[in-house]
């Protein structure tokens, strides 16, 4: 499984803040061509990046990814031109509304992918929607393409368009997010959330982040490197979750060796919801290289 | 000026080439950190005082007091710099030398700060300064120095323990020493924690009021006698003036201390306490100091936290102290905090009301030949650096660019008393490699260096196989990345290219001295060629 706890807004026209990116060990890097970046930086910004993704080493924690500009803007065309390139591990494409938003960046990779001799489908993509038509179409786009590993939300240009207000209960985007998750789930993708604006209220991400775990994301988007610790914190399974995950597969082994269709853990029937939740927790844990105990078997 | 053709080389222990003698006075080169033994047998003497039945010793004029006390061409004056960069004092009492005509002083500051550099720069041009004794020298006085053309004979830099080892052996003989007072009474009691320019400690000076022949104190609040605490007491001082003001309580403690911004910093600190963690040494009735620069502070943020979840607590803490070292007391994380400096006025008002806070002699703190000190019961001690490099020596004095820019501070006596010796330095710093394949100047041996972290790597000393032996059984988490000097040093010049040397010349300007009295190093003064920027520009020539 790929973790994708946390993901990493880079500036995309900082040179400072590029290199140093992949030492905080954020599960995923964005390099950004798109919000972060003004409009008379943008050119700066895709040279910026490209030759970036050629020659720093991220490290080797990091998913490394571009968010390109919408191809309804002047310059997304040539944003994917540039950045597809053997480093490069996918591409994260905002304000997505529509199938066809996705199926044309897909197309437009196939081809680079073709002209530079690269790998082809190594490349996948992530769909942001920030609109309410993006959220209600979310079901379709998130089964737009075979490139397509998660999708995720924007929290602040989704307030916008909803005419709600950013608040600390997410009041405003909590049925968006439900949505989302929903359409990830039926797509068999992730579901990432959007960014905690504040990254000097490490209580208010640690709430959010929780919140959001406990609604099934996978990850969370975070705009400054003291985020990812918190962030890491909340999604890597804890200690007791992970030795109760073990006894639930100990106990599933018992039974598979006795040959008994009844599986149970002391006094508690082991279904498959039970089942599929620990095999999830032990797979999460093995990817965050979190130490797995011997547990004892229940007697 | 000692030209370096003209003295006798010999390699110290670190392999630096050092002056055998200059201008006839005997140096021992540094052999090892715990290896000099006091070359004089008994402590320097200051001279009797006599008080007959005088009831007051306050004195109208500063020029009067320093009559008295018989200032004259070619003594040694000193001052503590706990006013930091609102010090009035050093600037009022070289003015009115200037006045009275006094020539070719020694000034012997326990350190200076940027609102005292063109009065200095004034007096050594003028020659009512001849040479300069210990402390350390930055900005524009840091340059003047390195340009090697106003000082006869080399600036000697100290640490603070070495200071006052100095002071007490003779090797500097204070003749009048210059004491702001933020209180005191008619008969020269003293204290720091009351008056409009409360500065929490005038530790600095207690080996000062020891061994020098005359004291002056200088004050902006006389109290009704007697003055409690007496942290400095009567016998010490020779006269009190009373002037309108002593210092400017804005820049003497800094409003709020900020932890630093950056997120390669902020991981710097979070890895050294991580590392510290698992090499074992966070733990119950741990003693530790780190500073107050942007790392040192959010190391303490982090080491806060760390020993909140794992609720420890630490026996106590000491240095530079501020709000965040104040909150671990308050908060019980920290039993007993020791004062060095107090930066903040959090710090300045707890000293006046926790017994658990106090300050210490600096002697009683870094001495290495007093009989005893504090650092020495020091496990962990976090400090920064310009540079360092494959021997893990530590430069605090020098740019990269050979001036002298950086105050040495305690660096080397912590260094040298703590179990555990962490370096937090970034990688590189603009174009200038930090980690380096030699330093430009050594101040701190790296014998007494254990552990150096890097944003992008954390080196072990090799020396300390314990620690390297303790990793072993460690789970490091995958965002540190522990590895050689070496790779470390590959790392940073692959950024930034090789370190260039500086263009020295060939006049000796300053004398790096260990704090057993050995002599470590030596600067040069820098011939501008790379960076004309940063030497010193003399404005009245041009």
């Amino acid at each position: 499984m790929k973790l994708r706890r946390s993901r990493l807004y880079v500036p995309g026209n900082n040179p400072k803040m590029i290199p140093p990116a992949g030492l905080y060990c954020s599960d995923v890097i964005s390099l950004d061509l798109e919000d972060s970046v003004g409009p008379e930086f943008k050119v700066d910004a895709r040279m910026l990046v490209s030759e970036a993704l050629k020659v720093i080493d991220f490290g080797p924690c990091t998913e490394v990814t571009v968010r390109i500009n919408p191809l309804s803007t002047p310059w997304g065309k040539w944003d994917i031109e540039q950045v597809v390139c053997e480093k490069l591990s996918g591409i994260y494409i905002p304000k997505v509304e529509s199938v066809e938003d996705v199926i044309q960046v897909d197309e437009m990779v196939s081809r680079m992918e073709e002209r530079k001799g690269l790998e082809r489908g190594r490349i996948k993509l992530f769909a942001t929607m920030e609109t309410a038509m993006g959220i209600i179409n979310a079901p379709e786009i998130a089964r737009a393409s075979k490139r397509l590993e998660g999708i995720t939300i924007g929290g602040e240009d989704l307030t916008a368009d909803l005419g709600g207000e950013r608040s600390a209960d997410g009041l405003a985007i909590n049925t968006a997010r439900s949505l989302i998750l929903l359409a990830a789930r039926a797509a068999g993708i992730q579901a990432i959330d959007t960014v905690y604006s504040d990254f000097e209220d490490e209580e208010g991400l640690r709430r959010e982040t929780t919140m959001i775990k406990k609604m099934g994301f996978d990850g969370k988007a975070c705009i400054h490197p003291l985020q990812i610790e918190v962030i890491h914190e909340v999604f890597n399974p804890t200690q007791e979750e992970i030795r109760y995950a073990v006894r639930v597969t100990n106990a599933i082994e018992k039974a598979r060796k006795k040959g008994s269709g009844v599986i149970a853990l002391g006094k508690k029937m082991v279904d498959r919801p039970i089942a599929l939740k620990a095999e999830r927790i032990l797979a999460r844990a093995r990817a965050a290289e979190l130490s797995i105990p011997d547990v004892e078997e229940d007697v | 000026m000692v030209d370096s053709n003209e003295v006798e080389w010999v390699k110290n222990q670190i392999g630096r080439m050092v002056p055998r003698s200059i201008n006839g006075e005997e140096l021992t080169p540094y052999c090892g950190p715990f290896s000099a033994v006091p070359r004089n047998d008994r402590k320097h003497g200051p001279r009797l005082g006599y008080i007959a039945d005088q009831t007051s010793e306050v004195i109208a004029t500063l020029g009067a007091a320093m009559e008295r006390v018989g200032l004259k061409d070619g003594m040694t004056i000193s001052f503590h710099h706990h006013f930091r960069n609102g010090d009035m004092v050093m600037n009022m009492v070289l003015q009115e030398i200037q006045k009275m005509g006094i020539r070719n002083l020694t000034l012997a500051p326990s350190s200076t700060f940027q609102c005292q550099e063109d009065m200095i720069i004034q007096c050594i041009k003028d020659g009512t300064i001849a040479h300069i004794e210990g402390g350390s020298a930055r900005g524009e006085f840091g340059r003047l120095v390195s340009s090697g053309k106003y000082l006869d004979k080399p600036m000697k830099i100290r640490s603070h323990g070495g200071r006052v080892r100095a002071v007490e052996a003779g090797d500097i003989k204070i003749d009048v020493a210059f004491v702001g007072a933020p209180s005191a009474d008619e008969l020269g009691n003293l204290n720091a924690i009351n008056g409009p320019s409360a500065c929490g400690t005038i530790n600095f000076a207690y080996v000062d009021v020891n061994f020098a022949d005359h004291v002056i104190a200088i004050t902006d609040n006389l109290v009704e006698y007697p003055n409690f605490p007496m942290s400095i007491s009567q016998e010490k001082v020779d006269y009190v003036v009373v002037v309108d003001k002593i210092g400017d309580p804005s820049k003497i403690a800094s409003g709020e201390l900020r932890v630093t911004n950056s997120p390669t910093r902020l991981k710097i600190a979070k890895d050294a306490v991580k590392i510290a963690d698992l090499l074992g040494y966070v733990i119950d009735g741990m003693n530790f100091q780190a500073g107050a620069g942007g790392i040192s502070l959010a190391f303490n943020e982090y080491l806060h936290k760390l020993m909140k979840k794992k609720g420890i607590t630490a026996g106590w803490a000491q240095g530079g102290t501020t709000k965040f070292l104040v909150d671990m007391l308050k908060d019980g994380t920290v039993k007993k905090l020791i004062t060095g400096q107090a930066f903040d006025m959090v710090a300045i008002e707890n000293m006046k009301n926790n017994p658990n806070h106090v300050d210490l002699p600096i002697g009683a703190y870094a001495n290495i030949h007093g009989k005893g000190c504090t650092v020495n019961k020091l496990d962990v001690v976090v400090l920064g650096a310009t540079e360092v490099d494959l021997d893990f020596n530590a430069n605090t004095a020098t740019m990269s660019t050979g001036i002298i820019a950086e105050p040495v501070g305690g660096h080397s006596d912590t260094a040298a008393g703590a179990s555990l010796t962490i370096l937090t330095v970034p990688l590189f710093r603009g174009r200038f490699p930090v980690v380096v394949k030699r330093c430009t100047t050594v101040v701190t041996p790296g014998e007494t260096v254990d552990v150096v972290v890097t944003e992008r790597g954390i080196a072990i000393n090799p020396r300390r196989m314990d620690l390297l032996e303790a990793l072993k059984h460690a789970k490091v988490p995958k965002e540190m990345r522990i590895c050689t000097i070496e790779e470390l040093n590959r790392m940073a010049t692959d950024i930034t290219g090789s370190k260039v040397e500086p263009n020295w010349g060939n006049k000796i300007v300053a004398l790096i001295e260990y704090r057993d009295g050995t002599i470590i190093d030596v600067v040069r003064d820098v011939v501008p060629k790379y960076y004309d920027d940063a030497v010193y520009v003399d404005k009245d020539r041009e």
